[in-house]
């Protein structure tokens, strides 16, 4: 059975749109991220989970129970929120003992679970400090541990970290997903940066103007991208794309340059048209000018990154990025041949942007 | 400071200015300053020097008669008790109606903070043009209403009319504050379970000190000064002394008891002044908040 | 108490329907109702027939109204350029980096905090010809000093202004001095570095950005003057013979002491018709902004 089942959840504000027909279903304990750019519909649609917004259209089941009338307390769901949300007139214990409280929760139980939360999350010291005395940091442990208090067994989070430094974000990252993994608890996780997505996620739906365009597994997301937008949105570097067309001979040509895709998985049969040609910089390789199957291309220049480096190449009137070594991007020629894995590319119908 | 001494030095203003500008201050703190020091010189004088001299001629045996005469027998119209019973009147309109009018405002502002409706601009035009309609407009329902449930010329009335008519201030004061918090913390409470009623309660309420402090010395402020309201609606059992003070000025015919008047005047001024010399930090920003209503 | 707000929805709905039913009737009811008042021949008693525009044509007949309408317009010229002229002078001046900053501060506010009543009172004793400033000048010698105006049926209308300036211009003061305040430092260091003359900063760089600010004083001063009674009270009670008389004194007057219910109607209706046009360029302006 699944946690939570999204059915055709529609949303709009006024004229706009923010909500087209979401339909998801999310596993038991697992940790799902919510991933897109800002203005995707992302939190509005972790909002219409919540019960702060209300949808238009759908149904929103969680363990079995349609939700979609419920007020937000009755869902069984805790929540942490970009800015903590921590009520600034509380020390931190009743902070944490509140939701309790207004559910007449014994004392006991109350003090019992209030220390248990403090030991997981090692806040015992700060019990008794108001928020404005706290850290980032802090306060962003005392805001999940509002929401793992209440012991719901799904938890939502929406960009927790994204007011934290970049430090301290890499280890509340790593924290979170051990918690995930202690407590089994299903969780939702909204964000606009892929590397929490890639890190944490179990599967990532990334959104994109209101829709779900692909609901996966974070490898399957990079390496099998379902649209143009999945492949331009997630990686850094982006993807580099060709626009071109389907030849008759079953060739890929771009810029009067026919180039062979032997190799490529088509999902389907092979098509034919307008087609974009994605490649990630780590799938093409350099080679002596003139090698078989290879492009001539042109050095613009080379990036250090430290552990690796990247070329951008001019090559058939685009700008290309290659990962390289370190000493290979040092020694670099200026007139080179690039050749393309077609094994890992992808290939996108140019009308409906999805994947072929 | 030395980022406002760099920009406001003295480089950029030649000497002579200087000593102008302080020149300026000085005359206008006099003009201020003139009306409350007539009062208080007089009020402090016996009636002989008061028939000697001028208004403005400094006290030569300063003492207190004025003020126990104002205070305990001067008379208003037909009693001749003194503005004491006017202090108690004032004092028992004033808190209940502060009271009330900010609690309740506090209550409305965070509900319109909340409140998302295509409606919301609408209503806030109707409050906020409120504030402006001339009492003249809306006294005589306001009497009828008051008579037909019985409260006209009542302690009940009066408290009540200033709570209704004080109602959309305050309310727009608090839910100018109110839009500033982050929505949030009130998503927070609602995924605790918490009610509207129980967040305003014990998440809203206790982080609103300042807000409530402001909105309570604007609104003691206006209350106690009010003249108007008192007059109409208190009845003769519980005039205010804004009013006392003009019926004993008036009863004693232009210059007779002077000194005593003045008395009076100062009794009245003082609780504002009070909260004023005491609240000045307060004050100010409730002036500069109600400033821009809306 | 404790479990009762528990059990509350999260609505602010019932709130604001509330109070908006509170201000329905109380504010816009009242309003209608007085406006009906006024299409009807009510004097002492209320009669609910409807005689039409009557009680207006009468109000602009009558010599009193006439002449309030024009001693309104009059002070209220006076007193709202004045007491913006001398508050943003203040403001300016304070804002000068001057010693005794909160000194000046609290002296130019304190008659904000003192009732329209007691000011009324205090400068028509300071004012009084026998008794006041021009006594106490001509005792120290100028014989020849004469300042009357408070008797004087074509003068006392300054009077009430000055009174008013006194009042008032502590407002405009704290209103402009915190708009000034929050003038980018940054903006103030250009203005050094182009080497623009001060007044010239001030007239054509700092006031044309704090136009809002100025709009919210204007609105705030005429309010005031369309509601000014108090100070008419205490200081003239609309003399010497009906030369300080405003509108609303005219209406309370015939609500209250001459009974004539639907000419003090078709009084407070003019007010409120005058409120709302001289208010309307703000609210146009506000509410347009806002959507």
């Amino acid at each position: 059975m699944s946690s939570i089942s999204l059915r055709k959840i529609k949303k709009s504000f006024g004229a706009l749109t923010i909500l087209h027909a979401v339909d998801m279903e999310i596993d038991k304990g697992e940790f799902v991220v919510i991933l897109g750019p800002s203005g995707c519909g992302k939190s509005t649609l972790l909002n219409v989970i919540a019960g702060l917004d209300e949808c238009d259209e759908g149904q929103i089941v969680i363990e079995g129970k349609d939700v979609s009338g419920l007020e937000p307390s009755g869902r069984g769901l805790a929540m942490v929120f970009q800015s903590y949300a921590l009520f600034p007139a509380m020390t931190v214990r009743r902070n944490l003992s509140f939701g309790m409280e207004i559910a007449g929760t014994p004392k006991a139980t109350v003090t019992e679970k209030v220390a248990w939360v403090a030991k997981l999350l090692q806040i015992e010291a700060l019990l008794d400090r108001k928020p404005g005395q706290l850290s980032g940091g802090q306060r962003q442990r005392v805001a999940i541990g509002r929401a793992l208090v209440r012991s719901s067994s799904i938890c939502l989070f929406d960009e927790p970290l994204s007011n934290l430094d970049a430090k301290l974000r890499a280890e509340t990252r790593v924290e979170l997903k051990q918690l995930h993994e202690t407590l089994g608890s299903t969780m939702i996780y909204v964000t606009h940066d892929q590397i929490e997505a890639m890190t944490m996620a179990d599967r990532v739906a990334v959104m994109h103007k209101g829709k779900v365009e692909q609901f996966a597994h974070p490898q399957s997301i990079y390496e099998k991208p379902a649209s143009l937008f999945v492949a331009g949105f997630v990686g850094s570097p982006a993807m580099n794309f060709l626009e071109g067309r389907m030849d008759d001979a079953g060739r890929f040509v771009t810029a009067d340059v026919p180039i062979d895709i032997d190799g490529y998985a088509f999902e389907g049969a092979r098509p034919s048209g307008e087609a974009v040609l994605g490649l990630r910089c780590e799938d093409i390789v350099v080679v002596e000018p003139g090698t078989p199957r290879s492009v001539p291309a042109k050095l613009a220049f080379t990036e250090l990154l430290g552990a690796d480096a990247l070329g951008w190449f001019d090559c058939l009137g685009k700008r290309f990025s290659v990962r390289l070594g370190v000493e290979a991007a040092r020694s670099m020629h200026k007139e080179v041949g690039l050749r393309f894995d077609m094994a890992k590319a992808s290939m996108f119908c140019a009308v409906s942007e999805r994947r072929l | 400071m030395t980022a406002a001494t760099v920009r406001r030095g003295t480089a950029f203003a030649p000497r002579a200015a200087r000593i102008g500008l302080y020149v300026f201050l000085v005359v206008s703190a006099v003009f201020f300053i003139l009306p409350l020091l007539l009062v208080i010189m007089n009020s402090l004088k016996p009636m002989e020097e008061i028939r000697q001299g001028n208004l403005l001629a400094l006290p030569v045996n300063p003492n207190l008669e004025a003020w126990a005469t104002a205070w305990a027998s001067a008379c208003t119209g037909l009693d001749c008790a003194g503005i004491r019973p006017g202090l108690w009147n004032s004092i028992k309109i004033t808190i209940p109606s502060v009271v009330i009018s900010t609690l309740a405002g506090a209550l409305n502002g965070y509900a319109l903070a909340q409140w998302k409706s295509r409606h919301a601009n609408m209503i806030m035009l109707l409050i906020t043009v409120g504030l402006f309609i001339p009492y003249q407009a809306m006294l005589y329902p306001t009497v009828k209403i008051l008579s037909t449930v019985g409260m006209f010329r009542t302690y009940a009335g009066i408290v009540f009319v200033h709570i209704i008519y004080g109602l959309p201030y305050t309310t727009l004061l608090f839910r100018n504050f109110y839009v500033g918090i982050p929505d949030e913390i009130s998503r927070a409470a609602r995924m605790e379970g918490a009610s509207f009623l129980r967040t305003f309660w014990s998440i809203i309420l206790p982080i609103s000190t300042n807000i409530l402090v402001v909105v309570a010395i604007l609104q003691f402020t206006g209350i106690w000064n009010d003249y108007l309201l008192g007059l109409i609606f208190a009845g003769n059992d519980n005039l205010p002394m804004t009013v006392q003070l003009t019926n004993i000025v008036g009863n004693s015919r232009g210059v007779a008891n002077p000194n005593v008047n003045m008395a009076a005047a100062l009794i009245t001024a003082i609780p504002t002044l009070v909260v004023y010399f005491l609240s000045g930090r307060y004050f100010v920003r409730g002036i500069a908040a109600g400033a821009v209503k809306g | 108490m404790s479990t009762w707000l528990n059990r509350q929805a999260f609505r602010p709905d019932v709130t604001v329907a509330v109070f908006f039913a509170v201000v329905a009737l109380f504010f816009y009811g009242s309003i209608l109702w007085t406006f009906y008042m006024s299409l009807t021949r009510s004097t002492l008693i209320p009669n609910y027939q409807i005689v039409g525009l009557d009680q207006y044509v009468k109000l602009f007949t009558n010599q009193r109204w006439l002449v309030s309408c024009l001693n309104m317009v009059v002070f209220g010229v006076l007193y709202i350029l004045g007491t913006l002229a001398f508050g943003i002078l203040l403001a300016v001046l304070a804002d000068r980096n001057i010693k005794a900053e909160s000194l000046f501060r609290t002296i130019f506010l304190y008659p904000l905090a003192v009732s329209l009543i007691i000011t009324g009172l205090s400068w028509r004793w300071l004012l009084d010809p026998t008794t006041g400033l021009q006594a106490l000048m001509r005792d120290i010698g100028w014989e020849s000093f004469t300042f009357d105006w408070l008797t004087r049926s074509d003068r006392a209308i300054y009077t009430l202004v000055i009174a008013s300036i006194w009042h008032s211009a502590g407002l405009v003061m704290v209103i402009v001095l915190a708009g000034l305040r929050g003038i980018d430092n940054d903006l103030w260091k250009a203005i050094r570095m182009e080497g623009i003359p001060l007044w010239r900063a001030y007239c054509q760089v700092i006031f044309p950005g704090m136009r809002p600010v100025i709009a919210s004083c204007v609105v705030l001063l005429m309010s005031e003057v369309i509601r000014g009674y108090d100070l008419i009270i205490a200081m003239t009670k609309g003399g010497p013979g009906i030369s300080t008389e405003m509108p609303a004194k005219f209406a309370v007057d015939f609500y209250f002491a001459r009974v004539n219910l639907g000419l003090a109607s078709a009084a407070s209706i003019m007010m409120l018709v005058l409120s709302l046009i001289m208010l309307a360029p703000y609210f146009y302006s506000e509410f347009r902004r806002r959507t």
